[in-house]
């Protein structure tokens, strides 16, 4: 049929905008930042954590620590909250509570970002500041705020993985006299092993490119975080605070920032991809 | 055996089938009467479903699925290039084995296969609807509720609306996959009524489980056994003295 | 001493709760505490006067029309292609390395944080293209951004239609794209609607983006290739600068409303598909 040829064309070339899209974004962002790390050196802008663009030192290495601390704190938080209402919802749930539940966290995930931050900066902060000491921005305050942001994410992939345990693993284990809780830590846990993982790598993602949240309460300074109480600046802030009055060398060394920033992410949502669809060769339903 | 006095509706010639290399129907040679009821009878995997499924080309849809041989309708191979397919499965008209109201009014339902040919003309598709309905004695059980959802009919309602949206566009051949199962023997039994009445204006190819189905409500019956036709001939007679072993087999029970 | 597994299964039941209940009431907190202290600064007034003085008095209605702008035009342009991108992946082709291939950057294009996408856009559409910073940059961007949620959330819409329905279709005398359109998205539709909530949802919320591409102005846009302020962007100036605590918090409690009156509209959404499919 010549009219569905034609359609069927025209319905693929419209299909490859995503990966158009993709690819775009990856060659300009990697033309734009590339050259200055080849400038000023792998070494040096990696390892270096000299950032000081009026005199030309483009080191992101405290920014790097600064994301690598933030997103771990917000993971132990993220898993745990997340992972523990998959669980609620899968296992223990009534089903009317159920029905709560599931919209309140897509709510929560619906939240702006800056909503977040604010709220960080405005209960959370002197809370840390006066019962913790330091000045309240900080670690603590991004991973709290951040792990509370990514949990709607590591919420929802894990259902589905827990979903998609067959139900005869779960009869076969009350049917040997098991409680819920052991089917669930003994079998389900495991079976949805693949699933669970890549829902904390998707959520470490999320929190390793989220920007606005932590901008407002991570403090922003460009020392190496020593203890979690201390401020901190991530790879995102850097960006975000520095683009708008940046030019030249300064704009270009944000752009290899977010090249950093790209390849980190990419490589995790790979990851995540790949083991899922591991655990989707194994049989499981997707 | 082909009939050779009066011209077949539908001419299958030498036609096989395979899907994805593996052999499902082998061989086919079967004509198809104008104004008759053909049933095709036979065990499970027998390869009826298949058969009847590339009367209208729908098997096209299927990947891996090859053919080769002919069929005929009017003396045109529908599987020539310039068959118009959409047309073929006008004229060629399919009910399947589980009611399929798609998730629309009555009217709706009906409506769909003229609006796909084009027509548009209110009267004529109110017009159209109604001699449908009422041909399957559908007509003063829902002229009242033609808006409602298709889906609250009951099931043997349901089949009978299928079968009503299929003779809205007026086919020749109407084919017909185990229409009856699932039905309680009352429903059964007015499909099979209008089906006796319809044959009149189309040819009618019944695939059937039932082999009493067959032997109550068709004028010829084919056999078909692992891909293959084993014989055809007037119902009576494939009933009382079938002339292959197999065929005498199956209908006392032997296999099945 | 070995505990029961009933205590044990006790145990992790109380805490678990107690991690719902913690969660439910955070989200509770957030929403009351901006609702108590913006309510009573907002009002119509307020939706339809522009600012003054950098925000510290006056309304927010430039930053409506530009969130409104920004977002519609971002959504208007990505339901388009997300569709027809699902409709391919699902209809038009069967699964191999071109389905992998498509799905595979959408994924991708999913987990592209907000900062990166804005600088794609300042570089691409605001430098490259030569649109400035300005609505069209903005809306262009954040088409980006939902694409991937209207490509995923459509193509489960459409997964969900019975295969029957589509053999119906053609055994009735359908081109494929008769059936496409009259079947299966009739009976997705409720799904993919669902899907371009979301997005709008999405597209309120996204601020380092737009920050980025649309830029700040506090004037009202008078073209598309104008810059513009959105809500969000607005929310997060007004709070840091410390502007203004009182038009902040109203702000923000119309950000709040929005994505509650989104929710709910796909809640229903999602409710009429649910019985539709039954």
């Amino acid at each position: 049929m010549k009219q569905d040829k034609v359609i069927s064309t025209i319905l693929f070339l419209v299909a490859l905008s995503a990966i158009s899209g993709l690819a775009l974004i990856t060659v300009f962002i990697f033309k734009e930042g590339v050259p200055i790390i080849a400038r000023v050196g792998g070494r040096q802008f990696f390892l270096s954590s000299d950032w000081d663009p009026g005199l030309g030192h483009f080191g992101i290495f405290s920014m790097i620590i600064g994301s690598v601390a933030v997103t771990a704190g917000a993971m132990v938080i993220g898993i745990v909250f997340g992972l523990g209402l998959a669980i609620v919802l899968t296992q223990f749930a009534p089903r009317t509570i159920a029905g709560m539940l599931k919209p309140a966290i897509e709510l929560l995930a619906g939240i702006p970002s800056v909503v977040f931050g604010f709220m960080g900066v405005v209960t959370l902060v002197p809370l840390i500041r006066t019962y913790l000491g330091g000045p309240g921005l900080s670690v603590l305050a991004s991973s709290m705020v951040l792990g509370i942001m990514v949990l709607p994410t590591i919420t929802s992939i894990s259902i589905d993985a827990l979903q998609a345990v067959p139900r005869t693993y779960w009869e076969g284990s009350v049917a040997l006299g098991a409680t819920r809780w052991q089917t669930t830590h003994m079998v389900l846990l495991k079976a949805a092993r693949s699933g669970i993982v890549a829902a904390a790598i998707l959520g470490m993602g999320r929190a390793v490119g989220e920007t606005m949240a932590v901008i407002m309460v991570a403090g922003n300074t460009l020392e190496i975080p020593r203890s979690l109480l201390d401020p901190t600046r991530t790879l995102t802030s850097n960006i975000a605070l520095e683009m708008a009055y940046a030019s030249g060398d300064h704009r270009q060394a944000l752009f290899a920032t977010g090249v950093t920033l790209f390849v980190i992410i990419m490589l995790l949502n790979t990851v995540a991809l790949a083991v899922s669809r591991r655990r989707s060769g194994r049989g499981g339903v997707r | 055996m082909p009939d050779t006095t009066t011209q077949a509706k539908i001419e299958v010639r030498s036609f096989s089938a395979t899907f994805g290399g593996k052999p499902v129907l082998r061989n086919i040679d079967l004509d198809v009467l104008p104004c008759e009821r053909l049933a095709i009878i036979g065990p499970a995997s027998s390869g009826k479903t298949t058969f009847l499924r590339c009367l209208n080309r729908l098997n096209d849809l299927c990947f891996g699925f090859a053919r080769s041989g002919s069929i005929l309708l009017d003396g045109k191979d529908i599987y020539s290039p310039d068959m118009d397919v959409a047309d073929l499965r006008r004229r060629v008209g399919m009910v399947y084995a589980v009611p399929v109201p798609l998730p629309w009014s009555i009217h709706d339902n009906l409506a769909y296969g003229l609006k796909l040919a084009g027509i548009r003309d209110r009267a004529t598709i109110d017009e159209r609807i109604e001699s449908a309905l009422r041909s399957m004695v559908l007509w003063d059980e829902v002229k009242d509720r033609l808006k409602d959802p298709a889906r609250n009919l009951s099931g043997g309602q349901q089949q009978r609306m299928c079968l009503a949206r299929v003779l809205v566009l007026q086919p020749e051949v109407l084919i017909l996959d185990e229409p009856c199962s699932g039905l309680d023997p009352i429903c059964t039994a007015k499909i099979e009524d209008a089906l006796a009445e319809l044959k009149q204006r189309h040819s009618i190819v019944l695939v059937t489980n039932n082999t009493k189905q067959a032997a109550r409500s068709s004028d010829r019956t084919a056999f078909f056994l692992s891909g293959e036709l084993v014989e055809t001939g007037p119902t009576s007679q494939v009933f009382t003295t079938p002339v292959d072993k197999r065929t005498n087999d199956y209908l006392v029970g032997a296999f099945g | 001493m070995r505990v029961s597994p009933f205590l044990s299964q006790r145990i992790v039941v109380v805490i678990l709760w107690a991690l719902a209940a913690i969660t439910v009431g955070v989200l509770l907190y957030i929403i009351a505490y901006i609702l108590i202290h913006g309510l009573p600064h907002l009002s119509l007034s307020f939706l339809t006067l522009s600012p003054e003085y950098m925000g510290r008095r006056g309304g927010v209605f430039p930053m409506v029309v530009g969130t409104l702008l920004v977002t519609g035009l971002a959504v208007l342009i990505a339901a388009p292609i997300g569709v027809a991108t699902a409709i391919y992946l699902t209809e038009y082709t069967r699964e191999g390395k071109m389905t992998a291939v498509i799905r595979f950057g959408a994924d991708c294009l999913a987990g592209v944080p907000s900062i990166i996408f804005g600088l794609f856009g300042f570089v691409f559409f605001a430098i490259t293209l030569g649109m400035g910073m300005s609505v069209i940059s903005g809306a262009l961007t954040l088409t980006l951004m939902v694409l991937p949620t209207i490509i995923r959330t459509s193509e489960e819409a459409i997964r969900t239609v019975p295969h029957s329905y589509r053999e119906v279709s053609y055994g009735l005398g359908s081109t494929r794209w008769q059936m496409v359109t009259n079947v299966v998205l009739r009976s997705a539709l409720p799904g993919i609607c669902t899907g371009v909530v979301l997005s709008i949802g999405r597209s309120i919320s996204e601020t380092a983006a737009v920050m980025l591409t649309a830029g700040s102005a506090l004037r009202l846009p008078h073209s598309l290739f104008d810059s513009s302020r959105t809500l969000a962007l607005h929310f997060y100036i007004l709070s840091r600068e410390g502007i203004s605590m009182p038009n902040a918090y109203a702000t923000a409690s119309v950000l709040i409303i929005s994505i509650l009156a989104l929710n709910l509209v796909a809640y229903w959404l999602m409710h009429r598909f649910a019985v539709k499919v039954r």
